[in-house]
């Protein structure tokens, strides 16, 4: 910016001849334009929703739903004990807070340091789940019935968005991974049926797929009498894939700490292979007494204290099957379609992303003797990465946004269930505004997240 | 190894023949190693399966011909469905003696379209004015105009392929202008009001889903305006679709801002040109440029996208897709439906993006 | 990109600010000036030369598109007869039952012929305005016939295909609260899906109104491997709804609904009208159809807007029996929906 000219605006000529000036008169004539229209709309808004009678505000959150939903997850509500919590969290944003300023005066940012990142995600988010675990009932969790509120509704409805979202993620990179990398093969077939299938679903709405598949899935099921069964394990029919459940026993929290601190030992026995090998070259054997650590010590558990969890199958009770773990054939559909077109993408992002690392790599890596398979993922794939993580950030949150075409099919995420809020209920904008905002927030967050990965890539490269 | 060892023999023996080159392409590029050739002859096998399966529902158990009830025996595609059912999917619940005025507005297209195919015309800058012309005629086309005696066709009754397209390319004809603009906001170092503002803009609207947009365009816009004020359910998406898809357009545009260098701007103010006159003449005619393919894919993007308006009721090619099988006579035909709505898309967006991808690949062979 | 986020934020928490200081500020009287000058819903119509009216548009024999392209149907034929008794075109819209209550509200159509369940909290919150009642019906509930279901209370455990946005919808989950049964909802965008998961077996029974479902069960690929159940578990009074507050619009979609009811009591038929209109004795006949009194023009409608409307589709009967009734796929009964004189329910006020 170059700073303003300090000569005397001796008229209003001058002013309008100083570019700053000048810009600011017209900014604060757009800034007035645009508040004048909003404040237009917003008088039309309420002069319409005064003649047509209907009530605003939030309150409707609170009233009955009388709805019934199909796909439930059970939603967490917290309950007395919120001020342990309360401290928990305080207690956790001042220990960051005191940690960035000691970091700051060691000319650094916590960004900079993994180990730290881990420490603050603990702080904020472990310490007060530890504290919510141990202080008892301070979690219920709420089964949703008709009599919930509309509120619970829309919870419900964010879980089920969060879920399709999230399995959906993991499914489409690796679907995508793989696609990209035989997009590259040398064998010329494997390389031209994978381009047919990225060229077929990218140029086909995904709304178009996601009927057919539906359709198709739905046409294609027998009825819940002549279920398909796979060793009774999982069994497939028209209203859903059963597969059992894990049922906590007594001791399955002890069970999962003992995991957890395995894994814990496993990585500062990672870091000190590296290290090891770092300084002398010596490779120490890593894999096989991880994998024996992990079986010793959860079997050792699982000896002295019993089964920690207990499976519940589905079994067929009047007219469906009851218990276990259901996945509807609207969740199914949705999960296979955002999955098949998410990863014709993310193949494209890979196969971008492999090109772009440049051939001396991996004829270094080759003329170093590492064979292809190590080749891909020790030199290709983490120096792709670089230049993949940022585009695949965006195809996950396409893939969240698009979930919401579930309203579509009747799989029930958070569009479809302010859809029905909006026509129960009468009320149009708050719900809808809502929706956005429940949206914006998860755009936000991830957003905010890719800043510091950014951030911290840009430190590596240095 | 060995494959290359064939081909240097074949080199030296003169010119070899037509099976040892197939032979031996195929041993380089399909049998180099076990693995390869058994995941060749998996793939084979998959594609045998699928080619079974397809010719038998397509071809070998499909009913044929104009009748309806020959489908209800038939195990496969339903060809009878597309015999009468075609009209519909094109423009929907068009007026039936009206349906010449679609037709009308393909062959007023091709006709500005043709012309394009010379360098010199497509670089004109009437071209152009004569495509938006067009598009402006096309409309009172399909709509109809009083003033004309032309008479009105209602946009309830607009559908089919024809919405589709009116949708998408109304949606970037739109939204292209106020994308630029919010992304030269964006791009504003001395405004920052305005440059907040079109940030906002910007990334609100690229944080929510499309759905949501479309229900706040069909619930809440009409809300927007005064109490009689009467808005066209059709426009009301349409206004959705643009404000969507300008927050996209306006990042694209602003990828081709950033890759101008500064020298550029600078050298345009030394020459005395203010602002616009600089990013008019100078900054955009070569930003745009660089932009086109990515253009291109968001128009495909939104061809796709327009595809939700099914959602909240109206009648593209999903929209009438639901009414026409809710035609008891045929009924259970929806799979050939989805298959037919299908390979529309596909070929108008493959077709699309291999034009823009010929078009990227000249762009760079230029720029070399 | 980090002062992105917060540029969004402050976005949200401006629009958030916005919303609780106007939505506190109460409301300003100045609204009734305009109302009072602003041109009622009939005149608008008048003037456009089009009445916009709302329909189902997938509801077989209530309106669904047939091979030309055309909307047909009973809910069809009544907008006709508004249409025609004011002299103006029409135009159908098709709606969904999520959308249809925003579209009368948007002005987006002029009046809902959309099996539409006269309820209070409809009536009284929502600002709409009921008209009376065109068909008379009750939430039923269609099964496979070799299914295990004989009657509503084998239903425990079932899952339940149902179009959202519907009465239907809630009777649903009231039903099966108040006989202690669990059910499983699977709920869809627009009674077509509903149907087309139904008949996929994504679903034990299907439901909606009993008219409804007999249009349903009758664009079955087998109609007959599927019957509805005896059981009626609500009251459907399904109507014509306008925006709350236009009474002289109301007026006449009231009566132009009344006298095609009036129109089959007097024997008045599509074919007979003209000559009816002419040669009827009955003092009310006269009054009708515009040779006595001033009806019409106390409606703002012409003399013979009765004249006019009953050709368009026949009397009620007529477009019962046309649409729905025994000679259709539909074969519905015309029970609660006969004339009272007949032991139905279809009582309409004299016209005096």
């Amino acid at each position: 910016m170059t700073p303003p000219r300090r000569d005397q605006p001796q008229s209003l000529i001058a002013l309008w001849r100083n570019p700053v000036a000048r810009a600011w008169i017209y900014q604060i004539a757009i800034l007035l334009a645009v508040g004048l229209g909003a404040h237009t709309l917003f008088q039309n808004t309420r002069r319409n929703l005064e003649e047509k009678d209907t009530v605003s505000g939030f309150a409707y959150l609170a009233n009955e739903a009388s709805f019934g939903i199909g796909e439930i997850l059970p939603v967490p509500v917290l309950e007395g004990g919120l001020i342990h919590l309360l401290i928990a969290i305080v207690a956790g944003l001042f220990l960051v807070f005191l940690l960035s300023r000691w970091q700051k005066r060691r000319g650094s940012t916590i960004g900079a340091d993994t180990r730290l990142v881990i420490v603050v995600f603990i702080l904020l988010f472990g310490v007060p789940l530890a504290v919510l675990f141990y202080s008892g009932d301070t979690i219920r969790a709420i089964h949703y019935t008709e009599a919930n509120s509309y509120g619970v509704a829309l919870m419900v409805g964010l879980l089920n968005t969060f879920k399709v979202s999230l399995i959906g993620c993991v499914l489409a990179t690796l679907l995508g991974l793989f696609l990209g990398i035989s997009r590259l093969s040398s064998n010329w077939l494997v390389a031209k049926l994978s381009e047919t299938y990225i060229e077929i679903v990218r140029n086909i709405p995904l709304l178009v797929q996601l009927f057919f598949v539906y359709i198709a899935v739905l046409r294609t099921l027998p009825q819940p009498e002549n279920s398909l069964r796979f060793f009774d394990v999982a069994i497939l029919n028209n209203r859903g894939l059963y597969l059992p459940s894990p049922i906590p026993q007594d001791f399955a929290n002890l069970f999962m700490l003992s995991i957890a601190a395995t894994l814990t030992g496993i990585y500062f026995w990672r870091r000190h292979v590296k290290q090891r090998q770092d300084r002398t070259g010596e490779q120490l054997p890593f894999f096989l007494p991880s994998v024996a650590a992990l079986v010793a010590v959860s079997g050792l558990v699982w000896l002295i204290f019993g089964t920690p969890f207990q499976l519940e199958y589905a079994e067929l009770r009047g007219f469906n099957f009851v218990g276990g773990l259901e996945l509807s054939p609207e969740f199914t559909a949705m999960l296979i379609s955002l999955t098949l077109y998410t990863a014709a993408f993310i193949a494209e992002i890979v196969r971008s992303g492999i090109q772009a690392v440049s051939k001396g790599q991996r004829e270094a890596a080759q003329s170093l003797g590492l064979r292809g398979g190590q080749t891909l993922r020790l030199i290709v794939l983490p120096q792709a990465m670089r230049v993949m993580i940022p585009p695949l950030t965006s195809q996950f949150l396409n893939l969240t946004k698009n979930s919401s075409l579930g309203t579509a099919i009747g799989f029930a995420e958070v569009v479809n269930i302010s859809g029905t809020i909006i026509n129960q209920s009468g009320q149009a904008i708050e719900p809808i505004a809502l929706t956005m905002v429940i949206y914006l927030t998860f755009s936000l967050s991830i957003s905010m997240l890719m800043n510091w990965y950014n951030a911290k890539m840009r430190l590596v490269e240095r | 190894m060995k494959s290359e060892a064939a081909v240097e023999h074949g080199a030296g023996a003169g010119k070899p023949p037509m099976w040892s080159i197939a032979l031996g392409w195929m041993r380089r590029n399909l049998f180099n190693s076990w693995l390869n050739s058994l995941i060749t002859l998996a793939a084979l096998w998959m594609i045998y399966e699928v080619a079974v399966f397809l010719v038998g529902w397509a071809l070998v158990n499909a009913a044929y011909g104009f009748d309806p009830e020959s489908c209800r025996a038939a195990e496969g595609l339903c060809w009878p469905f597309f015999a009468d059912t075609w009209k519909l999917f094109m423009v929907g619940r068009y007026p039936f003696e009206l349906r010449y005025r679609p037709l009308l507005v393909v062959l007023l297209i091709a006709g500005v379209a043709v012309p394009g195919i010379f360098r010199a015309v497509r670089q004109s800058i009437w071209y152009y004015a004569v495509w938006v012309a067009a598009g402006v005629v096309a409309l009172f086309i399909i709509r109809g105009a009083d003033f004309l005696n032309i008479s009105l066709v209602n946009t309830g009754l607009w559908g089919g392929l024809m919405l589709t397209m009116i949708l998408s390319v109304a949606g970037i004809g739109f939204s292209f202008p106020i994308g630029v603009v919010l992304a030269l906001g964006r791009r504003s170092q001395s405004m920052p009001i305005v440059r907040a503002l079109c940030v906002g803009y910007i990334e609100l609207i690229r944080g929510v889903p499309l759905i949501t947009i479309l229900f706040m365009a069909s619930n809440m816009l009409p809300l927007f305006f005064p109490p009689g004020f009467d808005l066209d359910k059709v426009l009301a998406a349409q206004i959705g679709i643009i404000l969507f898809s300008a927050a996209y357009m306006a990042e694209v545009v602003r990828g081709g801002l950033q890759a101008i260098p500064r020298g550029q701007i600078e050298a345009a103010e030394a020459v005395g040109l203010n602002y616009w006159q600089t990013m008019a003449f100078i900054v955009l005619p070569q930003a745009l440029r660089i932009v086109i393919p990515p253009l291109v894919s968001t128009f495909i993007a939104l061809l796709k996208d327009t595809s939700l308006v099914a959602i909240i009721g109206l009648y593209d090619l999903l929209g009438i897709h639901a009414q026409i099988i809710a035609n008891p006579i045929w009924l259970g035909q929806g799979v050939e439906g989805y298959v037919f709505i299908g390979l529309i898309y596909w070929i108008i967006c493959f077709s699309i993006s291999r034009y823009a991808s010929k078009l990227e690949k000249r762009f760079q062979a230029a720029q070399h | 990109m980090k002062s992105n986020v917060m540029i969004v934020v402050a976005f949200i928490v401006g629009a958030v600010l916005a919303y609780l200081v106007l939505s506190f500020t109460g409301s300003e009287p100045a609204t009734t000036q305009e109302e009072a000058t602003a041109p009622g819903l009939l005149e608008t119509i008048v003037s456009r030369g089009e009445l916009k009216c709302g329909v189902s548009g997938t509801l077989p024999g209530f309106a669904s598109l047939n091979s030309s392209g055309e909307m047909v149907g009973f809910d069809v034929d009544f907008c006709k007869a508004t249409a025609a008794a004011i002299g103006v075109g029409l135009s159908i819209e098709a709606l969904t039952a999520k959308e249809r209550f925003t579209a009368l509200q948007s002005g987006r159509v002029d009046v809902l012929y959309r099996n539409t369940t006269w309820t209070m909290s409809r009536d009284v919150k929502l600002g709409l305005d009921f008209h009376g009642v065109n068909y008379y019906d009750g939430q039923g509930f269609m099964v496979r016939k070799d299914g295990k279901i004989k009657n509503a209370k084998d239903m425990d455990g079932a899952t339940v295909c149902v179009d959202t946005g519907t009465t239907t919808e809630l009777n649903l989950a009231d039903y099966f609260r108040s006989n202690g049964m669990k059910y499983k909802p699977v709920v869809f965008e627009g009674a077509d899906k509903a149907r087309a998961a139904y008949e996929a077996g994504r679903c034990d029974v299907h439901t909606t109104d009993a008219s409804g479902l007999a249009g349903q069960r009758s664009a079955l690929k087998n109609p007959n491997d599927h019957i509805i159940l005896p059981e009626i578990i609500s009251k459907e009074p399904l109507g014509p709804v306008t925006v709350h507050g236009d009474n002289k619009w109301g007026d006449v979609v009231r009566w132009v609904l009344n006298v095609l009811v009036v129109a089959e009591e007097k024997g008045i038929t599509q074919s007979n009208v003209e000559q009816m209109a002419g040669s009827s004795k009955d003092p009310e006949v006269q009054r009708m159809l515009g040779k006595t009194g001033t009806f019409g023009a106390d409606l703002g409608l012409s003399k013979d807007w009765a004249v006019k409307a009953i050709p368009s589709g026949g009397n009620y009967g007529e477009i019962f029996e046309r649409n729905i009734g025994k000679s259709t796929p539909l074969k519905l009964d015309r029970g609660l929906n006969q004339l009272w004189s007949k032991g139905g329910l279809l009582y309409a006020p004299p016209i005096r």
